[in-house]
């Protein structure tokens, strides 16, 4: 879209800045309230929407930046597929409201002034002790056809590497997430005799 | 013309968060959900110097940490499921235990 704008004419260059400005503030703000609530909220599942509103927000900033097809991996990989797993394991397990304990009490009182400390120092550092410049709008255009060359071709064996990677996560998955009775009880149908299930309930109060 | 610290700083602020939500949060959701926001702070900033010094090699880079990033979120969540399973709590302060 900004793309379109820059080649219509009729548009000065400072005012396609000024509305590249803004936008950048807008998502940004909109990510930022979005990590924020994340850390605020404590139920898992209202956590997980404002993931999304982070995720959708980034994927914004990315088309600013120009890199298009990291914008849509973005929302299909990240806000899809990653997303929908966190939400089907929070449904999955009904996942509550979560407790506060001594532990967390500390790490609050200790973490919030720490993060926050380093955080305004990097910021400053950044904003006020570097001249590294300005990004230009949409110089480097990151449509699929670079990155497939790229990808293909610098970068065809970390590409061959991860594919093994997926490989052994999604058999990790399968057997860390498959029930272990499953496996050792030879039919399925049978139910658990009574002794077993005693068995099972005394285990559990011992934890 | 956006300056370049501006997308680190947003990037720093997303990365803070995540380490924040590590260290304040007692449900092991949220905190794997803290480990995918550090991770796209990181990506954030990887888009912006690819922008900056005009090379593609950051893009391909944030591609290949979506995809550790699923992988783990594959793997860790069906530890989570695991655990679960074992413990019945979701709260990390009583998985105390490296057993299953």
């Amino acid at each position: 879209m900004l793309l379109w704008v820059a080649e219509n004419r009729e548009l000065r260059t400072e005012n396609l800045q000024m509305l590249a400005l803004i936008l950048f503030l807008f998502f940004g703000a909109i990510c930022v309230a979005g990590a924020v609530n994340l850390l605020v909220q404590s139920h898992p599942i209202n956590s997980a929407l404002s993931l999304i509103v982070v995720m959708a927000s980034l994927a914004a900033e990315y088309l600013l930046l120009g890199a298009e097809f990291v914008a849509a991996v973005q929302v299909i990989v990240y806000a899809g597929a990653i997303m929908v797993l966190f939400l089907i394991t929070i449904m999955l397990l009904n996942a509550g409201k979560e407790e506060r304990s001594k532990g967390s009490r500390v790490a609050t009182l200790l973490g919030v002034p720490g993060v926050v400390i380093g955080g305004v120092l990097v910021a400053w550092t950044l904003i006020h002790r570097s001249d590294m410049g300005n990004v230009p709008i949409g110089a480097l255009p990151g449509d699929p056809k670079a990155i497939a060359r790229l990808l293909f071709h610098q970068f065809l064996l970390p590409f061959e590497v991860t594919s093994v990677l997926i490989l052994i996560a999604i058999m990790g998955a399968v057997v860390l997430a498959s029930r272990p009775e499953a496996i050792a009880r030879p039919h399925p149908g049978v139910p658990v005799s009574e002794p077993e299930r005693e068995l099972a309930a005394a285990g559990k109060d011992h934890r | 013309m956006i300056p370049l610290s501006y997308y680190l700083v947003l990037g720093g602020i997303l990365f803070a968060c995540g380490v924040l939500g590590f260290l304040i949060k007692r449900n092991i959701i949220t905190i794997f959900m803290s480990i995918e926001l550090m991770l796209n702070g990181v990506n954030l900033s990887f888009v912006a110097f690819a922008a900056h010094w005009h090379v593609l090699s950051g893009q391909v880079f944030v591609f290949f940490v979506m995809v550790v990033a699923a992988a783990e979120a594959a793997v860790g969540l069906a530890i989570i499921i695991a655990v679960y399973r074992t413990r019945e709590t979701l709260n990390v302060d009583q998985v105390n235990l490296l057993k299953l």
